[in-house]
């Protein structure tokens, strides 16, 4: 089996919120936890284990203008060499827009000339402080100008409005994260091959810590068919969030959960460990049928090996 | 008085009246406890001008009235007398950060007068605000008011007069704590749901089991075992979590209903869209159930009761217990399968429960019915 490591580069000015995402998605923090968090210190590394066999190496930089100054400078090679993902974060209210996009251009120049083959993402924080109606208007705005700025770099540019205070966050870094993942079109073609037998309405696979959408068959039907979408269309990032909100509640019992099974008032839900870094969940049309909690987790059971096969075959 | 509602007595409402001077925090706990309003957002709340009265469906109906503080009940126009005469409990919230001496003679005279009109009243101060307050200085702060408040009484005649004190904060769980404890007092028929749960927990292993209002997350109901506010909160969190994920795949007419509900919470109408809502819930739809395996061994299991009403129980599984206390979160993943596999006793006393569950539901509904049937 073997590791492959991703480095990926968090950027942005001081205050934008580079921890406090870090911290909820991969540190189970609360949106409100976040408040206890100081400013961060040069860099912070850290090594994520993800989906077995990948490591993230995220550099969570220190956003102030010492530290930024040194990484264009003196640790430019050490910085930017071997990235595979830069994630740039702008707060959207910041005062100071020419030296936030100063700070983006010199991050691009650097990147183009030590691995141009990084994908970028852009994320506009902060976006609860802007108001409801105008919050598309700004993105596209933002987004707009800031493709101008890295046309030259040869960078194409990926962007997302975020907040912590909602679910933006999670579809975002859910994104980023599979962007990251090789085999994810093999992932992709199981689960629909796992749904033909199960004849469910959706399934959707999770990363075990941090609960981010690895796949899920709505999205990869949506791909061939424009279908009438009638349920939220936010659903898979509210789900992350309300089971990781479960996971820190029945963390005061000091307990972790091995599933959650639901039966609703007309779906039934089962959230299962599949593998050992992935959750899987499957949505069902209730029916009256007697085994099927039965039935469906010892498909998910039977599953497992297959799972796990494809997991290791990166 | 133009515009205020003084329930009759001859509607069966348990009211709660809510009172205390202004800026106490009563409005408030109103909307974090009954609207669901994220505690932080309480800052933006406008003082209260008018009496307001909002009314509940849960196994009883509640209905909750709040005076503003700057009111002054005594004036002559006011008719306080009928006013006392028909309520169940008498909620006085004391700001606890603030100067309290007021407060205390404020809340003597009340109860001397709510006495005096109606001596069956319950009377429940909230030494409320505590979250700003050190651990040693709440309890001192509980002991001076109480001693100054039993002196107070004292010195009007009034030592029969029973007062509880909580202390409380919207931002844990203690507000919903107290207002459990108020609430079931409320309950004609608390003494027989608590001996079938107390039955319930002897027959099917289950370590603790709450009787939920599920809007409020105000136990109406608990077995004799004694409370641990850890477990109330992963109960009550429950609770959520479920209905959350229902609500996600519920399909769009009922989710833009959710929606306006939510928008318009302010008024009145509100209350009624809510008590709709709640009777969808329970005719319309199959009824919620949730069970989920913890790594300690335990169950969390959640199943819909009638009338907005959920049970909640912890279940432990006795064989793990010796196990559960030097369990790894990080145990392996070959560990967590076995474990899981070695589950069939838990499996079987799921059943056990499934079933006295329903027998429970079944009795419920019969007090429910003979409840209604003697008003």
């Amino acid at each position: 089996m073997s590791y492959s490591r991703k480095k990926l580069l968090l950027m942005g000015r001081s205050g934008s919120g580079k921890s406090s995402m870090r911290s909820i998605i991969f540190s189970n923090y609360s949106a409100f936890d976040t408040r206890r968090l100081g400013a961060t210190i040069d860099v912070e590394l850290s090594h994520l284990r993800f989906l077995g066999n990948m490591t993230l190496n995220l550099w969570d930089c220190g956003g102030q203008d010492v530290f930024m100054e040194n990484y264009f400078t003196n640790q430019k090679d050490h910085i930017f060499k071997m990235v595979q993902v830069l994630i740039h974060v702008f707060d959207v209210e910041s005062k100071s827009i020419n030296k936030d996009i100063e700070i983006f251009v010199k991050s691009l120049t650097n990147l183009q000339k030590y691995s141009p083959g990084a994908k970028i993402f852009v994320l506009l924080h902060k976006m609860d402080l802007v108001q409801l109606d105008k919050r598309l208007e700004l993105f596209t705005i933002m987004m707009d100008k800031l493709q101008k700025i890295s046309n030259p770099y040869n960078f194409n540019l990926v962007g997302f409005p975020t907040s912590i205070w909602d679910e933006s966050l999670y579809k975002a870094w859910s994104q980023i994260v599979c962007s990251l993942i090789p085999n994810i079109d093999v992932f992709n073609k199981n689960l629909l091959k796992f749904n033909e037998i199960l004849d469910a309405e959706e399934i959707i696979l999770f990363e075990k810590t941090t609960f981010l959408v690895i796949s899920s068959t709505a999205s990869i039907k949506q791909q061939h068919v424009q279908s009438q979408e009638e349920l939220d269309p936010k659903r898979f990032e509210k789900i992350s969030n309300i089971i990781k909100t479960y996971k820190q509640s029945v963390s005061k019992l000091r307990a972790n959960f091995y599933n959650l099974i639901i039966k609703g008032s007309n779906k039934n839900f089962y959230l299962d460990v599949l593998t050992e870094n992935m959750f899987i969940m499957v949505v069902l049309k209730s029916q009256q049928q007697q085994n099927e909690e039965l039935l469906i987790l010892d498909n998910i059971k039977n599953a497992r090996k297959w799972f796990e096969k494809i997991e290791n075959e990166n | 008085m133009e515009g205020m509602i003084i329930p009759n007595s001859k509607d069966q409402h348990a009211t709660i009246l809510l009172m205390g001077l202004r800026r106490g925090g009563k409005s408030s706990i109103c909307k974090v406890v009954f609207h669901n309003m994220q505690p932080l957002d309480t800052l933006y709340l406008e003082s209260t001008s008018k009496p307001t009265t909002e009314q509940f469906s849960s196994l009883i109906n509640l209905s909750v009235m709040e005076l503003p503080g700057q009111l002054n009940y005594f004036e002559p126009n006011y008719d306080s007398e009928r006013l006392f005469s028909n309520i169940g409990a008498l909620v006085y919230v004391i700001d606890s950060q603030d100067e309290y001496l007021n407060a205390l003679t404020n809340l003597s005279m009340i109860i001397e007068f709510a006495v005096k009109v109606n001596p069956k009243i319950q009377i429940e101060v909230l030494i409320h605000k505590v979250d700003g307050l050190s651990e040693d200085y709440k309890i001192d702060a509980q002991r001076d008011i109480m001693q100054r408040c039993g002196d107070e009484l004292l010195d009007l005649g009034l030592e029969g007069v029973q007062v509880s004190f909580y202390l409380t904060s919207i931002f844990d769980h203690s507000i919903y704590e107290a207002f459990s404890r108020i609430v079931q007092k409320l309950i004609p028929e608390l003494p027989s749901l608590e001996n079938m749960l107390d039955n319930l927990v002897s027959h099917s292993s289950i370590d603790k089991v709450f009787l939920f209002d599920i809007n409020s997350k105000i136990y109406v109901a608990t077995d004799s075992g004694p409370v641990d506010i850890q477990t109330y909160e992963v109960c009550a969190e429950f609770i959520d979590i479920s209905i959350d994920l229902d609500d996600l795949y519920i399909e769009n007419e009922e989710n833009n209903n959710n929606n306006n509900n939510n928008n318009n919470i302010n008024n009145n109408s509100n209350n009624n869209n809510l008590l709709n809502n709640a009777q969808n819930i329970t005719s319309k739809s199959k009824e919620l159930k949730s069970i989920s395996h913890l790594s300690n061994g335990s169950v969390l299991y959640l199943k819909q009761m009638i009338r907005g009403l959920a049970l909640v129980a912890l279940i432990r599984n006795e064989n793990q217990i010796s196990t559960s206390n030097n369990t790894n979160i990080n145990e392996t993943f070959n560990e967590i399968l076995l474990k899981r596999s070695n589950n069939d006793e838990i499996e079987k006393s799921l059943t056990i429960i499934d079933y006295n569950v329903d027998l429970f539901k079944d009795s419920l509904m019969k007090i429910w019915k003979t409840s209604k049937l003697i008003k």
